[in-house]
């Protein structure tokens, strides 16, 4: 095979090998994002043994509920086969208003946030509708969210409302919050999206599209559930962001688009054809909230070089995955 | 009659007619005070996202997932190795040009490289290759405070007739772009591949060679950009390449290439980078507020995208 073909067609190729072998792979490919979160927690033992503890995993996976969140915001786009590349800005604008009007006018917080999720289910249509490359639209919807937050917030400040404070510092016995909480998060949205009939028509709008709208189902209402559900998940992942920090700022999310896309896919999601997996995304999520900063500093890595360490990361997790899929063929 | 409808049909049409409108707008409101100027203005600033864009644009016209979103960090790296190698002295202006463009040239390359062994969608290898440019320029640029050498800075300010010279040299760049887009085998290489992959493989296109090739070329233009960038604002600068990402890829998708691949547009790109640089003029000159700016460029870019219409299914 010349390497040209593999390099283009990457799982559209036939499967010829044994059927054995080829779902061991496919089961060992399953469990890569599992075997990374593994490794980066074996590295952290390694470095420093009374990091694995409960004040420990409450310290460093700190986080990472707000980037679980919105990286099943984001699987929930991917899932339809489009790209949010606003998810960032929409969590800060999220931040923005957690720490003012739903603090001081909870009415009016709630009105906002419920109208922003709607504004997510008007593009999902919109995008639908008039055939839009969504990564534009997005882009575009980047500028108006972060406009919008720096008019809701123009300084740094705020304050959470005494109740998501209080969820959020929550402290469960034996179990550390951050690992309750993702594991529920995993819970809810694995068993809405891959056990129920309507989860898999949403996944197919993403597979086969064609296929969906000749059975008879709406294409257009399945991509107004996606954005509504990644315009939901990114409202949570605002707040519980604000309910960690306390206090908001109109930038304080702009790191999360390209941190929930590279949770996604290091949760075995692919950009195309439905294929994304809620449990793999929360669990690409927790790896890069450890790997980003515990990981680095307890490696002495200076912090010139841990972002070029997160790059390089991802680069390994996911040559890892190209080994494993060579054998899966 | 025909011709006009054709001319109508054009899809670079629009943005030139939206950077217009948006000129005449803000001459409206100034009453006239400054238009000249404004051209001039938005002439220099839109040259740094046509170059850039039109490395964007090839890479898109490949298909579907392509996309460089490493150019902001190879533009502020680039930056750095230009001012570096340049160290002030008008000499050494060619080789740090030269410097500048081999240094973009190798992160395209390695963009590609990654996207090919590890068999990973452009966006991912390009987004973890950036995380490392990045660091390699915190780590090298740190506390360079190299200023250009006075020849380059001149150069890249330059204007004959209220025209910038390097917007002139760029109008000269993108007409050969056109040219080796609709009639040089490589550009029409580019279009089959993203038309139709492997039906571009088995016609005999030497898809991956291709497709290096553009990796390299975008890199290569992100890493001129930055020198010039560095030139014209005087200095390089780690953050110097941010907003280029989502500018990029904005004037290539206003400008009427379509994102899906396969159709590519040169001088849609001019008439979007022209029409997001005088959008800003308008919103600055109209007295606006940060976040109302932000708000309305945003919903000006998703109008327009909208009014625009994405393509018709083909299948």
């Amino acid at each position: 095979m010349r390497p040209e073909m593999t390099a283009i067609a990457p799982g559209t190729l036939p499967k010829s090998s044994p059927r054995g072998s080829a779902a061991r792979a496919r089961l060992l490919r399953g469990l890569l994002p599992a075997l990374s979160l593994a490794l980066v927690l074996m590295a952290i033992a390694w470095l420093n043994p009374r990091a694995i503890s409960y004040f420990g995993f409450n310290l460093m996976l700190n986080l990472a509920i707000p980037i679980a969140l919105a990286t099943i915001a984001q699987m929930f786009v991917i899932a339809g086969n489009e790209l949010d590349l606003s998810i960032g800005t929409f969590v800060g604008f999220v931040g923005c208003v957690t720490a003012t009007w739903l603090r001081d006018a909870p009415l009016l917080g709630i009105l906002v946030l419920l109208g922003s999720i709607g504004v997510y289910a008007l593009l999902g249509a919109l995008i639908h509708l008039r055939n839009l490359p969504s990564i534009v639209v997005t882009l575009g919807m980047s500028f108006v969210w972060q406009g919008l937050a720096i008019l809701v917030l123009p300084k740094p400040g705020g304050k959470a409302p005494d109740w998501l404070l209080s969820i959020m510092s929550f402290k469960p016995p034996y179990i550390p919050f951050p690992i309750l909480a993702a594991l529920i998060i995993a819970a809810v949205v694995h068993f809405g999206l891959m056990r129920t009939s309507y989860g898999v028509i949403l996944r197919g709008s993403g597979g086969n599209a064609a296929a969906l709208r000749r059975a008879g189902w709406s294409l257009l209402k399945t991509k107004i559930v996606l954005f509504a559900l990644t315009g939901l998940f990114g409202v949570l992942s605002g707040m519980a962001l604000i309910g960690i920090t306390t206090s908001a700022d109109a930038n304080i999310g702009n790191g999360y688009t390209l941190l929930s896309i590279a949770g996604v896919i290091l949760g075995g999601g692919e950009f195309v054809g439905g294929r994304v997996s809620p449990i793999g995304a929360v669990i690409g999520a927790l790896t890069l909230a450890l790997a980003a900063s515990p990981l680095l500093t307890f490696m002495h890595i200076p912090p010139d070089w841990q972002v070029a360490a997160n790059g390089a990361i991802l680069i390994i997790v996911l040559a890892a995955r190209v080994l494993i899929s060579r054998r899966e063929r | 009659m025909t011709s006009v409808r054709t001319l109508l049909e054009k899809p670079w049409l629009w943005s030139f007619v939206g950077a217009l409108v948006v000129w005449l707008a803000t001459v409206a409101f100034t009453g006239g005070y400054g238009a000249g100027g404004m051209v001039t203005a938005a002439l220099s600033l839109a040259v740094f996202t046509v170059i850039v864009g039109v490395g964007q644009m090839f890479v898109i016209t490949l298909g579907p997932g392509n996309v460089d979103l490493s150019l902001p960090a190879n533009i502020g790296l680039a930056s750095a190795v230009a001012m570096k190698v340049m160290g002030g002295s008008d000499s050494m202006i060619v080789v740090g040009m030269l410097a500048a463009l081999a240094c973009g040239a190798a992160i395209g390359a390695v963009n590609y490289l990654l996207i090919w062994a590890l068999r990973i969608p452009p966006i991912i290898a390009t987004l973890s290759a950036s995380f490392i440019i990045q660091s390699v320029d915190i780590s090298y640029g740190r506390g360079l405070q190299i200023k250009p050498p006075p020849g380059f800075a001149d150069f890249t300010n330059w204007q004959v007739l209220g025209i910038p010279v390097l917007a002139m040299l760029t109008v000269i760049f993108t007409i050969g772009a056109a040219l080796a887009l609709q009639r040089m085998i490589y550009g029409r290489s580019v279009l089959a591949i993203g038309q139709n992959i492997r039906a571009a493989w088995l016609a005999g296109v030497h898809v991956g060679r291709i497709r290096f090739l553009t990796y390299t070329l975008c890199g290569a233009l992100g890493g001129i950009d930055g020198a010039l960038l560095a030139g014209y604002f005087r200095g390089a600068n780690v953050d110097i390449g941010n907003e280029y990402l989502l500018a990029s890829i904005a004037v290539v998708v206003i400008g009427g290439t379509s994102v899906a691949g396969g159709k590519a547009n040169v001088p849609g790109v001019w008439g979007a980078g022209l029409f997001l640089v005088l959008l800003l003029t308008m919103l600055n000159t109209f007295g606006v507020s940060a976040g109302v700016r932000l708000v309305l460029t945003g919903l000006i870019i998703v109008g327009v995208i909208t009014a625009a219409g994405g393509e018709k299914a083909v299948r």
